[in-house]
């Protein structure tokens, strides 16, 4: 089983490639992050990096620190220690609004979606770091009404009269609107029907893939997670314990037992 | 039938008042879950500026402008200095900074322009409007406030709903963590709520001040009343903010005017109080608040 030494390795600009698709370079790289809240240490030293342009799944039970990383990431708590760097510029300590502006959009779990907006309002939201002109917004939320046809339809409804996969839609729309580099996705499929949570994995895919978008997708359903992702890390107690290739992982029956429940 | 009529529209009238007092306390609330008990405080503040500016060139509505612009800094200054360091304390702190604020600006206001009662210009003719022959209780200067208050409330409104900064408040009210990670600065939004909060007030402060006097508690009770209609319409909603106003108004006025003498003028305040327990008994989340509430 590798452990941290492998992202360590990989700390050096384009010197290991682990994703299948990956071209080598680290979009995020988090180096020895530690952060908490109040007396709680909630990670502890993590050091994870996201290849450009490839999936890379975050895995652990509940508690393991996950979401930490992610809110550590763009801003929303303050690291005591370490860096956080995006594509070699270091983003550490920065609020999320300058986080948000430097490229790097966060999906936060569950409640994205603002209901007492209207869709259309939701999506506008994710343009405000924009300095852009009135004509090149309104393309570009028609651009994400033509991927996602099911918002188009609802445009000036309440946000609230929404499903829950329309709602997970929506949320990646506005992340998207913000033209981020980098994704982060806590938990896109939690709480969706199973063909609803298969269509938000393609979609995740697809950014990957198509539009070369760096994704750090965290998930409780490992499965499906390392089934798209290019590369795992597996947290514990805010500890990585395990940095490799998704089929490595999935591969790795004691580990699976051990911190993933499958 | 007369008077009821008279009661009504002079009860409209000051419903106004207290819906722009509301609607002031309404912005803060819904963007930091804070009730700004300066509110009143900074209201008679920036409506003694008027009165000095009145004084030194002789214009009405050189007064008039300056107190709004005055009352704009004056909440923007507020949320800056001593509201912003409270953020992420206790929420208590910032219910007792509010009130500190409150004694600050009263006591300021005593030293800077003394205590003494001053009488305020209105800005028409204070005299009863009459319609055949009849009075109808309110003069052209109730009708500008009236006016004034309609006017400043439909263009928020219209603001709120069709700007990128009224989205941008919005958001931040609803959700700040979904806003600020969207790269809305939240702080700059709370500021400039506050700041239009400033000029609510100042506007309430500067048209209501011709039938109170000013001094340096005038705005205690308009503060009290304006309070009332905010809890009245439910805290949460612009909406609501403006019908308990008028609702306040209106019943204030009945009591006033049926009971009649100095019973009457006592007892509005005691009915505004019996209104607020009542409200807070029965429906905690007013009149709007819970309707939206069941919503989401």
């Amino acid at each position: 089983m590798s452990d941290e030494a492998v992202s360590n390795g990989a700390a050096s600009n384009g010197a290991v490639s682990n994703g299948a698709v990956s071209n080598g370079a680290e979009a995020l790289a988090v180096e020895g992050l530690v952060a908490g809240y109040g007396e709680v240490i909630a990670l502890d030293g993590v050091t994870v990096t996201a290849a450009a342009s490839g999936i890379t799944a975050v895995l652990g039970a509940n508690g393991a620190g996950k979401t930490t990383l992610l809110r550590a990431i763009s801003g929303m708590i303050k690291p005591r220690r370490g860096r956080i760097l995006l594509a070699d510029h270091d983003v550490t300590g920065r609020s999320p609004e300058q986080i948000v502006r430097a490229g790097i959009a966060h999906v936060p779990e569950g409640q994205g979606v603002i209901p007492e907006l209207t869709v259309e309002e939701n999506l506008r939201i994710g343009m405000m770091s924009w300095r852009g002109k009135r004509a090149a917004r309104g393309a570009a939320m028609e651009e994400e009404y033509a991927r996602f046809k099911p918002l188009a339809d609802r445009r000036r409804k309440l946000a609230s009269t929404l499903s829950g996969g329309e709602r997970q839609m929506l949320v990646i729309a506005r992340a998207l609107l913000a033209r981020p580099r980098v994704l982060l996705l806590d938990e896109p499929s939690l709480g969706l029907a199973p063909r609803v949570m298969a269509q938000v994995m393609d979609l995740v895919v697809r950014l990957s893939r198509e539009h070369g978008l760096t994704i750090v997708l965290v998930e409780q359903n490992a499965r499906s997670a390392l089934a798209i992702a290019d590369h795992g890390v597996v947290l514990n107690l805010g500890r990585v314990v395990a940095s490799a290739d998704a089929a490595t992982l999935a591969a790795d029956v004691a580990l699976r037992h051990h911190y993933l429940g499958f | 039938m007369v008077e009821f009529l008279q009661f009504t529209l002079s009860g409209i009238v000051f419903g106004m008042v207290y819906a722009a007092i509301a609607l002031s306390l309404v912005l803060i609330w819904r963007g930091t879950r804070l009730l700004n008990f300066a509110q009143g405080g900074m209201a008679m503040f920036t409506t003694y500026v008027a009165i000095e500016v009145i004084y030194k060139t002789h214009s009405y509505w050189a007064g008039f402008v300056i107190a709004l612009a005055a009352g704009l800094v004056l909440g923007a200054v507020c949320e800056l200095t001593v509201v912003r360091p409270t953020t992420g304390k206790p929420p208590l702190n910032a219910v007792i900074v509010t009130i500190g604020l409150l004694i600050l600006i009263e006591g300021l206001a005593g030293i800077f322009f003394g205590g003494q009662y001053r009488s305020f210009p209105a800005a028409f003719s204070i005299i009863g409007l009459r319609v055949g022959g009849t009075p109808i209780g309110v003069s052209r200067f109730d009708v500008f406030v009236a006016l004034a208050v309609l006017a400043a409330t439909l263009v928020l409104a219209a603001a709120f709903r069709y700007t990128a900064a009224g989205l941008r408040m919005r958001a931040a009210a609803f959700n700040p963590t979904i806003a600020r990670l969207s790269g809305i600065r939240v702080g700059r939004v709370l500021t400039v709520g506050w700041a239009l909060a400033g000029l609510l007030g100042a506007l309430a402060g500067v048209l209501v001040s011709p039938s109170t006097f000013l001094y340096p508690n005038s705005m205690d009770a308009i503060f009290v009343y304006g309070f009332t209609a905010a809890v009245i319409g439910g805290l949460d909603s612009a909406v609501g903010a403006v019908v308990g106003g008028l609702i306040l108004g209106v019943v204030l006025s009945y009591a006033g005017g049926y009971v009649g003498g100095s019973v009457g003028s006592d007892l509005t305040s005691l009915v505004a109080l019996g209104i607020l327990v009542a409200v807070l008994m029965i429906r905690p989340d007013g009149l709007f608040g819970g309707a939206r509430m069941r919503r989401v």
